[in-house]
C-alpha cells in the first residue's frame, strides 16, 4: 500500500469530530511545533521536505515562506486558498469535507511558522456545506485551546476565520482572492509587488492551497527529510488526484508522486481502467487549464519513457508533447469523446470567468468561444482553425494573471494534437452533430416535448 | 556616484531616478514611446490593464543580464540600472501590440462617423498605426443601451474599452465613490448604480480621461466634428478649479470647453463642471491664443486665426502679443 499522508484516517468513523481526530494522532503537530520548535525551524523543515504548492503552479512552499517579509513591522497573514473551481479539480473539497481538522491543524502550524496572528480560509461560495463544517471544526479547536490567545500556554495567539467567496473562479487567483477578502471586486493585481511583500491590506501575506497546508502537520510530526524520501526527485510526497471522465472508478486518490500514469489509469487501486471496456483517447492531467494529451503521449513521453505522475514527467516535452501536473484534476476521455465539443465547453468556462480587466483575456476568450461554437455546430471554416491558434497566441503571456494562459493552453494543445478532428468538423458538419444527438451525448441535448 | 538608473530603450539611453517606470523613461527620451490606453499618469493606480504598452525587456539589469521571460507592461514596470528595453524595434512587441489592438476593436462598434470622439480618439489613432485593414472577427458584437449620467454626461458602454480611467477619476477627483465596474469579463460595464447621477463638481473630467467615445459631453453632442472647430487656450478666475481650459470654437461661438491635455494626451489640471458646462459665452473667458496642437493630428488640419471677436470678448492682450 502506498504511503498516505493526507487521507490516512479517511475511513475512521467520526473523524470529523475533534475528539476522534485527536484520538487518531490529530493536533500532535500543534503541540510539537509550538512547544518544541521555533518558527524558523519549522520553515526549515518545510524547505527540507521539498513540498510544492498544490494549487497548480507547484512553487516550492518552503521557499515561498522564506520570501515573507519578516522585517516589516506590519502584521503578517496566512491565507488558505480553498476557492477550488478549476473544472476537473475537486480534491480540496473532498479533504475539507472528510477531515476538516487536518486543514485547521495545518493552518495553526503554518501560521505559527510564518508569525501570523490572524489567518483566513477563503472558501468557494458554493461550498456551503464545507463552510459549515469548517466553522464547526474551528469552534471545536477554540474550545480545546488550539486557537485563540496563548495557545497551549506557548504565548502564541491565532485567530482563524472562514471567509466564503462569491463563487468566482478568478477569486482563486491569489491576488484576486486578496482583493475579494478585502471586500472589493475580485480583480487580480499587477505583480510586483508580490503578496509576500504587500498582500492582504498591504501586509506581508502567504497564500497556500488547502492541500499544501494540510501536508504541514505530517511534516512537523515526521520531519522534512521523511517527507522528501517519499515521491520521486523534486516531486516529493503525495498528491491528491481527482479523477473523472469515463473511468470505472472516478474519485479522489492520494498517490505517491512518481506513480506511472498507466498504472493510475488502469490499476484497480485507482481509476480501474476505462468504463465499459472502451479505449482511452486523451487525458487532461491537471485541471482544465493544462494541455490535453492524446493516449500515446499521456502513457509515454515523446522519447518513449513511461510517463509518470510527477511535476517533471508530465511536463516532459514542454507544450509540444507534454502537459502539467497542475492542480491534479485528471480528466479522462474515451474513444467517443469529441475534442472539439470539449474544447468549446472549456472555452465557454474561461469566457464566463474572465474578470475582464485586461483586453487580451476579456476579448480573446469570448472570441475563441464563439468560433468554437460555430465549428462545433457545423458553421466552421478551415481558416477558423488557424485563427483560433493565433488568437490563443495573442492572449498567452500577455495578461495580468494566468487565467489568460489557462484559456489559451487548452486551445493550442487540442488543435496541436487533434487537428484532424477540427478539420472533420468543418468538412462534415452533419456527421459530427449526429454523433452528439445519439449515444454518449444524448443526455446533454435538451429534449423538447412537442 | 549618483543614484540615477541607466536604461536603454530602442538603443537610446537615459538616466532616471529610482521608481521611474519604463513608460516614463521612454516619454522622457522622446521619439516613439509605447502607446497607452489605460495608464494615465495624473491618476493613481491606473495602468497595467489594456496591455498595448507591452515591451520586451532584453536585459533585466546590469546585475541580472537575463531577459524577462514575458513581455511586460511598460506603464507599471520600474526601471532597473542597466535595463535594456525593446519597444518599436522588437517584432515580438509589435505583433503583441497588433494583437491587443485587434482585441480592443472586436467588440467596438466602429461607429466613428457618428461618434463625437472621432478625430481625438486614442483608439482611432492606435488602430491607424497598429490595426489590420480588415477584421477577422465575424461574430456578434456586444451592445448596451446608452445611459445618462447626470445632466451633462452620457455613457455609451458599447464603445468602452474598460480602461478603468473614469473609475479612478471618479474615485480620486470627487472624493465620493459613485461608479465602479459591474459584472465580469466582456460583459463588464461601468456602473453608476442604477443610473444614479454622478453629482459632484468634478464629474465632467471623466469625459476628458476617457480614451474613446464612451463618455461624452451632452452639451456638445453632435454639434461639430472636432476637426472643424478651433481650440484656444483660455482662463477665468474660478474658485473651484484652476480655471485653465481649452475653448473649442466655431466662429464666435464656444461649442465646447475641455481641460488642457499635455503632449501625452493627459490632463494634469482638472477643471470643474461650472467652467466646463456653464460658461459658454466668449465674454466669460480671457482668451490666451490658439492652442498648440500636434500638427499631424486631425485637429491640426485647420489653419488658425484668432476668432472674430465681438467687442464684448475679453481677449487678454498679454497672451496675444506673446
Ligand atoms: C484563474 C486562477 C484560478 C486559481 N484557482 C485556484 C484555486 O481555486 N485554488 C488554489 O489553491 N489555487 C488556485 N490558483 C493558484 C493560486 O493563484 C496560487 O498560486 C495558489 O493558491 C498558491 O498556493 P500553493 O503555492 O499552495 O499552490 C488559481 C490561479 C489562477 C490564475
Ligand atoms: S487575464 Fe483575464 S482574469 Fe486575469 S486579470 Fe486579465 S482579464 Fe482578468
Ligand atoms: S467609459 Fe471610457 S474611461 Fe471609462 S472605462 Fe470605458 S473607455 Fe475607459
Ligand atoms: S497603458 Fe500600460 S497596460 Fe494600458
Amino acid at each position: 500500500m502506498a504511503t498516505k499522508i493526507l487521507l490516512e484516517n479517511l475511513a475512521v468513523e467520526g473523524i470529523r469530530a475533534i475528539d476522534t481526530y485527536m484520538a487518531n494522532g490529530g493536533y500532535r503537530a500543534v503541540s510539537k511545533a509550538l512547544k518544541e520548535m521555533s518558527p524558523d525551524q519549522l520553515v526549515e523543515e518545510v524547505k527540507a521536505s521539498g513540498l510544492r504548492g498544490r494549487g497548480g503552479a507547484g512553487f516550492p512552499t518552503g521557499m515561498k515562506w522564506s520570501f515573507l517579509d519578516k522585517k516589516s513591522d506590519k502584521p503578517r497573514y496566512l491565507v488558505c486558498n480553498a476557492d477550488e473551481s478549476e473544472p476537473g479539480t475537486f480534491k480540496d473539497r473532498y479533504l475539507m469535507e472528510r477531515i476538516p481538522h487536518l486543514l485547521i491543524e495545518g493552518m495553526i502550524t503554518a501560521s505559527y511558522a510564518l508569525g501570523a496572528n490572524t489567518s483566513y480560509i477563503y472558501v468557494r461560495g458554493e461550498m456551503m456545506s464545507v463552510i459549515r463544517l469548517l466553522e464547526r471544526a474551528i469552534a471545536e479547536a477554540y474550545a480545546k485551546g488550539f486557537l485563540g490567545k496563548n495557545i497551549l500556554g506557548s504565548g502564541y495567539d491565532l485567530e482563524l476565520y472562514v471567509q466564503p467567496g462569491g463563487g468566482a473562479y478568478i477569486c482563486g487567483e491569489e491576488t484576486a482572492l486578496l482583493e475579494s477578502l478585502e471586500g472589493k471586486r475580485g480583480n487580480p493585481r499587477n505583480k510586483p509587488p508580490f503578496p509576500a511583500v504587500s498582500g492582504l491590506y498591504g501586509c506581508p501575506t502567504v497564500i497556500n492551497n488547502v492541500e499544501t497546508i494540510a501536508s504541514v502537520p505530517w511534516i512537523v510530526n515526521n520531519g522534512g527529510a521523511a517527507y522528501a524520501s517519499i515521491g520521486l526527485g523534486k516531486s516529493t510526497g503525495t498528491k491528491l488526484i481527482s479523477a473523472c471522465g469515463n473511468i470505472r472508478q472516478p474519485g479522489v486518490y492520494e498517490i505517491e508522486l512518481g506513480l506511472p500514469v498507466e498504472e493510475f489509469i488502469y490499476s484497480d487501486a485507482y481509476c480501474g481502467g476505462i468504463a465499459e471496456g472502451r479505449e482511452l483517447k486523451a487525458v487532461v492531467p491537471g485541471g482544465s487549464s493544462v494541455p490535453i494529451l492524446p493516449k500515446e503521449l499521456i502513457l509515454k513521453t515523446a522519447a518513449g519513457e513511461p510517463r509518470l505522475m510527477s511535476y517533471e514527467s508530465l511536463a516532459d516535452g514542454g507544450f509540444v508533447s507534454g502537459s502539467m501536473l497542475g492542480s491534479g484534476g485528471f480528466i479522462v476521455f474515451d474513444e467517443r469523446a469529441c475534442i472539439v465539443r470539449n474544447l468549446w465547453n472549456f472555452t465557454r468556462f474561461y469566457h464566463h470567468e474572465s474578470c475582464g480587466q485586461c483586453s487580451p483575456c476579456r476579448e480573446g476568450t469570448g472570441w475563441m468561444e464563439k468560433v468554437l461554437h460555430r465549428i462545433e455546430h457545423g458553421h466552421g471554416k478551415m481558416s477558423d482553425i488557424d485563427l483560433l491558434v493565433d488568437v490563443a497566441k495573442h492572449i498567452e503571456g500577455k495578461t495580468i494573471c494566468p487565467l489568460g494562459d489557462a484559456a489559451a493552453w487548452p486551445v493550442g494543445s487540442a488543435i496541436r494534437h487533434f487537428r484532424d478532428e477540427f478539420e472533420a468538423h468543418v468538412k462534415h458538419p452533419d456527421s459530427c452533430l449526429a454523433k452528439h444527438l445519439h449515444g454518449a451525448y444524448a443526455h446533454a441535448v435538451p429534449i423538447m416535448e412537442p | 556616484m549618483s543614484d540615477l538608473l541607466k536604461v536603454t530603450i530602442d538603443g537610446k539611453s537615459i538616466e532616471v531616478p529610482p521608481g521611474t517606470t519604463i513608460m516614463q523613461a521612454a516619454r522622457q527620451l522622446g521619439g516613439k514611446y509605447p502607446p497607452a490606453m489605460c495608464y494615465y499618469e495624473p491618476l493613481k493606480n491606473t495602468g497595467g490593464k489594456c496591455r498595448v504598452c507591452l515591451v520586451k525587456v532584453a536585459q533585466t539589469s546590469e546585475a541580472n543580464p537575463r531577459p524577462m521571460p514575458k513581455l511586460v507592461a511598460s506603464c507599471i514596470t520600474r526601471v532597473e540600472h542597466g535595463m535594456v528595453v525593446e519597444n518599436e524595434t522588437s517584432p515580438e512587441v509589435l505583433d503583441a501590440r497588433n494583437g491587443v489592438v485587434e482585441f480592443l476593436l472586436i467588440n467596438h462598434p466602429l461607429d466613428c462617423p457618428v461618434c463625437d470622439q472621432a478625430g481625438e480618439c486614442d483608439l482611432q489613432n492606435l488602430s491607424y498605426e497598429h490595426g489590420h485593414e480588415q477584421t477577422r472577427y465575424e461574430e456578434g458584437r456586444r451592445e448596451f443601451e446608452r445611459i445618462d449620467i447626470g445632466p451633462y454626461v452620457q455613457l455609451h458602454m458599447t464603445r468602452c474599452i474598460l480602461c478603468y480611467r473614469c473609475v479612478y477619476a471618479a474615485d480620486q477627483l470627487t472624493g465620493q465613490r459613485v461608479h465602479g465596474v459591474l459584472n465580469r469579463g466582456d460583459v463588464s460595464e461601468i456602473g453608476t448604480y442604477i443610473q444614479q447621477s454622478i453629482e459632484n463638481e468634478f464629474s465632467g473630467n471623466i469625459i476628458d480621461v476617457c480614451p474613446v467615445g464612451a463618455l461624452t459631453d451632452k452639451t456638445y453632442r453632435f454639434k461639430q466634428r472636432v476637426w472643424f472647430s478651433k481650440p484656444f487656450d483660455a482662463h477665468r478666475d474660478c474658485d473651484k478649479c484652476c480655471g485653465k481650459v481649452v475653448l473649442w470654437m466655431k466662429g464666435d461661438a464656444i461649442i465646447r470647453v475641455t481641460a488642457r491635455k499635455n503632449e501625452f494626451g493627459e490632463v494634469t489640471d482638472f477643471i470643474c463642471n461650472d467652467c466646463r458646462f456653464e460658461h459658454k459665452q466668449a465674454s466669460d473667458w480671457s482668451i490666451e491664443g490658439p492652442r498648440d496642437i500636434i500638427p499631424e493630428s486631425v485637429i491640426g488640419a485647420n489653419k488658425y486665426e484668432l476668432p472674430v471677436v465681438s467687442p464684448a470678448v475679453n481677449v487678454d492682450a498679454k497672451f496675444v502679443s506673446e
